[in-house]
């Protein structure tokens, strides 16, 4: 299989062999021809102003009568007692794409003794709440918790499917997606209905560096992730009048192969980060590791935490916990603070997707000022107690 | 014991860039790497033939002809055996249609006790491969290993990486498990095993060979359909802030007040 070239709308103009990442396209006498080369990567097809170039069609897999599948639903994570922010920014995306579709917006609530958190799902649109109370949910397993989800979708048939993309949710989703034999997005940034009333996922891919906008046509139920903070959540002004539905379910979707020993709540200075609205990181630039109580005090004034370059963890300024990047952690906070960090990649792509970046650096050719949003060039051991007397000064504290 | 890894090549992802006058993806010096991750993942599965010596190792990759080039690292670093499975047929292969492929590969090489996978791919970045193959081979499995050890012969005690802290588990072999950078720094290439490595011939599966339908593989059996790949909108213009210490602090706070920074 290659894309398919029009040769009619084809001018030979070779716009499409720059845009081949593998060197598969030509230009003959009239037009673009693909070579066996081709990995089907789809970049010719929008490098293409003539609309010359489309790709093949998708598998249709087993037949299925699609209008079976009605409403948008997402899956509600419950944690410890309570629902995860994720899940009302979700539930908040999922009300517009139900309005647009002219269908209802559904929840689904798994755990164990949840002792009436899914009314608040009401205030944010849900029509019906599906719960699913049970002992063997009280933690999470990816076999049991994807097999209730899946017996649910298989029951009452939606037609789209949105979790958080969370170490859960990336983690059982997946199953369900498999079980149902349909497609799945990860990590989406932008979810939309197009003309033809499919769900439109825009993702990021190579570390951000490229964003993809991806359909699943032909099978259902249309399933995204989407991570914690990319979206706002707005809860209505008056819940609506909607209902709670408890699902009676076969035995055979509590039985796991897995048996869970022991769970652990993080303790220690990276433990919050990820959850964080503000993030202050340092690197090697701190030098030592009694510089950071700076960087502790300006979180703590921010309510924020502390995070830290594999630079400076690997010098042993910052602990393990706190490392953001590629092999850390990711984070997303309204205000993420680099301080003292060179910016290379593998950093990046653990923060780019913060709100508002700033860089504090004393280098101005260091790379972290090329995706910061403020740059501040200066001796940091200067600039951070400036900032946080500047602080405490419009706070009317004493400084 | 038998482990497969999974591996897969990327290309070095600080270099994908899409070129903003053009808007078509600059390939220029693009260089094809082991994706990171999945270094952990071989290391892991080397790991415990360390320790028992009777297991075998045996990687496996899909991808293009040249995708062999990350086999012959993991045959150089330890690896007992690699298959390539290659075909034209396997292009454009969604994370579905890659699972099942992959899994249509595990099935010819039973038994296999363990598989081990990276966290996630640098490319596609969805790390949704490991379970759904998990899943189309009907085996328990546990994402994010931070480390492992044998509880006996047929029982695995995982520690993995959640949002919160650490849960703990006993998975019963024969498993998945997807792993982090925790369990172990990887290993050089060695001399013996590069020799070895040389003289190997690495076998290579197409659809005939893993008794798959050439409609249910690649792009034809992807339920997913990429309709777009473009620029991530430029973030607005950076501003550098200007003049003294005190001056910067000074419009530092004005503008982070302005971003309605919580806790300003
Ligand atoms: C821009 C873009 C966006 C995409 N978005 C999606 C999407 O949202 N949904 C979707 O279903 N597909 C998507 N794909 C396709 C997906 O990336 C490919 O299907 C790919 O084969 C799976 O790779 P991954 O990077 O997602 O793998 P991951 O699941 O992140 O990889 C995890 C591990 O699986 C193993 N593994 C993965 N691929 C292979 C392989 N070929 N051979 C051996 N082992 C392997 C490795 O151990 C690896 O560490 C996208 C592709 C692109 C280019
Ligand atoms: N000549 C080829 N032989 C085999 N597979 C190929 C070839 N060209 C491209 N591919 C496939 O291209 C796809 C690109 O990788 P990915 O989209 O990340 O899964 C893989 O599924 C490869 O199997």
């Amino acid at each position: 299989m290659k894309p398919l070239v029009d040769k009619e709308l084809c001018v030979a103009c070779g716009e499409c062999i720059d845009a081949c990442p593998v060197g598969a396209i030509s230009v003959g006498d009239e037009c673009a021809e693909i070579s066996d080369e081709c990995t089907l990567c789809g970049m010719c097809v929008d490098a293409c102003q003539y609309g010359a170039i489309s790709m093949p069609d998708v598998g249709t897999g087993a037949d299925e009568d699609l209008s079976r599948y009605k409403g948008v639903w997402v899956f509600v994570e419950w944690r410890h007692g309570t629902v995860h922010r994720v899940s009302y920014e979700l539930l908040t995306v999922g009300r517009k794409l139900a309005e647009k579709k002219g269908t209802d917006l559904c929840a689904v609530i798994q755990g164990h003794k949840l002792d009436g958190v899914e009314k608040d799902l009401f205030r944010y649109g849900a029509k019906t709440v599906y719960v699913v109370d049970h002992p063997s949910l009280a933690h999470f397993t990816d076999e049991i918790y994807g097999n209730v989800l899946v017996e649910l979708v298989r029951r009452y048939r939606p037609e789209i499917l949105l979790a958080g993309g969370t170490s859960t949710g990336r983690s059982f989703i997946p199953r369900v997606a498999a079980m149902l034999q349909t497609g799945l997005t990860a990590d989406c940034t932008e979810l939309d209905i197009n003309d033809e009333g499919l769900l439109l996922q825009t993702r990021p891919a190579f570390g951000g560096n490229i964003m993809a906008s991806i359909l699943c046509p032909y099978r259902r139920p249309q399933i995204a992730t989407v991570r914690p903070k990319v979206l706002r959540a707005e809860p209505l002004d008056m819940p609506v009048d909607g209902q709670v539905v408890r699902p009676d379910l076969p035995g055979a979707c509590f039985v796991s192969r897995v048996e869970v020993l022991e769970e652990q709540v993080l303790e220690g200075p990276g433990a919050n980060i990820a959850e964080a609205d503000v993030v202050v990181s340092g690197g090697r630039g701190l030098q030592r590791k009694e510089n950071f109580a700076m960087l502790e005090e300006l979180a703590s004034l921010l309510n924020g935490a502390v995070g830290a370059s594999r630079g400076a963890v690997e010098a042993g300024l910052a602990d393990p916990s706190q490392q953001v990047g590629q092999t850390g952690r990711t984070v997303a906070p309204v205000l993420y603070m680099a301080v003292g960090i060179s910016g290379a990649v593998q950093h990046v792509v653990g923060m780019q997707g913060s709100k508002v970046i700033v860089a504090v650096n004393r280098d101005p050719e260091a790379p972290i000022f090329d995706v910061c949003h403020f740059g501040v060039v200066a001796d940091l051991f200067e600039f951070v107690p400036a900032f946080i007397r500047k602080i405490r000064k419009e706070r009317g504290e004493e400084v | 014991m038998h482990i497969v890894v999974c591996l897969k090549q990327v290309p070095e992802s600080q270099n994908v860039r899409i070129d903003p006058k053009t808007n078509t993806l600059i390939r220029q010096g693009v260089a094809s790497v082991l994706n990171p991750f999945d270094y952990f993942a071989l290391e892991a599965a080397l790991t415990i033939k360390d320790e028992r010596l009777d297991t075998k190792v045996t990687a496996i990759t899909m991808g293009p002809p040249q995708a062999k080039e990350v086999l012959m690292d993991a045959l150089s670093r330890g690896a007992d055996d690699a298959i390539l499975i290659s075909h034209r047929a396997f292009a454009g292969a969604d994370t579905w249609a890659t699972s099942f492929t992959l899994a249509a590969a595990i099935r010819r090489l039973e038994p296999v006790d363990l598989i081990v996978c990276g966290k996630q791919a640098i490319d596609g970045d969805t790390a949704q491969v490991g379970p759904e193959l998990a899943t189309i081979l009907n085996r328990p499995y546990a994402t994010y290993v931070k480390s492992f050890e044998f509880v006996d012969d047929s029982h695995l005690k995982i520690t993995r990486q959640t949002d919160e802290g650490v849960a703990v588990w006993r998975l019963p072999l024969p498993a998945l498990v997807t792993v982090l950078k925790d369990v172990g720094e990887p290993r050089p290439r060695s001399y013996r095993a590069t020799l070895r490595a040389r003289r190997y011939e690495i076998p290579v599966w197409g659809p005939e060979e893993l008794g798959v339908d050439e409609d249910s593989v690649g792009l034809k059996g992807s339920y997913t359909q990429v309709v777009r790949i473009f620029s991530p909108e430029r973030k607005k213009d950076r501003i550098m802030l200007r003049g003294s210490v005190e001056e910067m602090v000074d419009e530092l706070y004005y503008w982070l007040k302005e971003q309605r920074v919580p806790g300003l």
